[in-house]
């Protein structure tokens, strides 16, 4: 990988970590206050059906994660299983590609 | 001592991050369940009552708050200008995530 390509993706890795901070701070607030007396789908999908708010929210959650952990991945995948040729990349867009998928269909899934 | 912190942070940081990859295909397949019903939905929320289940969600709360904590760290040492405060990051981070996982618990 060249150097342009790992500057892109040192800047994705941090700005997509500056939006994930807010994220979970808000995602660990929600879920304490959530399931003080335990969760049920009424009391989710309460919340979440219909709400433009907490499906803009979560989308972006989604998004910044998609790009987050394969980039967070990769260096691991290097260094602790020595996986460094291009089918690390190629496994890497898939699990983007997991993520943004199984992500929004969750997202969805608590908004429709 | 402070490389030895720092180390410590770093391989917390690692192994937080990867449980959290793991973990998130699983967490997105049962939020997507809603799609299918709320009684499908309500049915694998019956599932995580179970005390080890409980143990495991704890487990990656913590992980979450550790990686935000250890995530908010290297942001703060590459991004702004190196002050003595920044030696206790790592210890401030461990505590927070510690207080977050707690409260967490508590609420269970």
């Amino acid at each position: 990988m060249n150097a342009r390509a790992q500057t892109y993706m040192w800047v994705a890795q941090r700005a997509s970590a500056a939006v994930l901070a807010l994220c979970v701070v808000v995602h660990l607030a929600t879920m304490i206050y959530a399931i003080r007396g335990g969760l049920s789908a009424a009391e989710i999908l309460a919340r979440t059906r219909g709400n433009v708010a907490w499906l803009a929210f979560y989308a972006v959650f989604v998004l910044a994660v998609a790009v987050h952990a394969p980039i967070g991945l990769r260096p691991v995948l290097g260094e602790w299983l020595r996986w460094r040729d291009a089918s690390r990349d190629g496994f890497l867009a898939a699990l983007a590609i997991l993520l943004t998928v199984f992500g929004m269909r969750a997202v969805l899934g608590v908004f429709l | 001592m402070i490389g030895h912190t720092g180390t410590w942070a770093a391989l917390v940081h690692r192994v937080s991050g990867i449980l959290l990859v793991l973990f998130l295909p699983g967490h997105f397949i049962a939020l997507g369940s809603a799609l299918e019903g709320a009684d499908h939905f309500d049915s694998f929320l019956v599932w995580t009552q179970q005390p080890l289940v409980k143990f495991a969600e704890w487990g990656i709360v913590l992980s979450l708050a550790a990686h935000l904590g250890g995530g908010l760290r290297v942001m703060a040492l590459e991004f702004l200008p190196w002050r003595d405060w920044q030696k206790g990051l790592a210890a401030a981070a461990a505590a927070a995530a510690i207080a977050v996982s707690l409260a967490f618990a508590l609420a269970l």
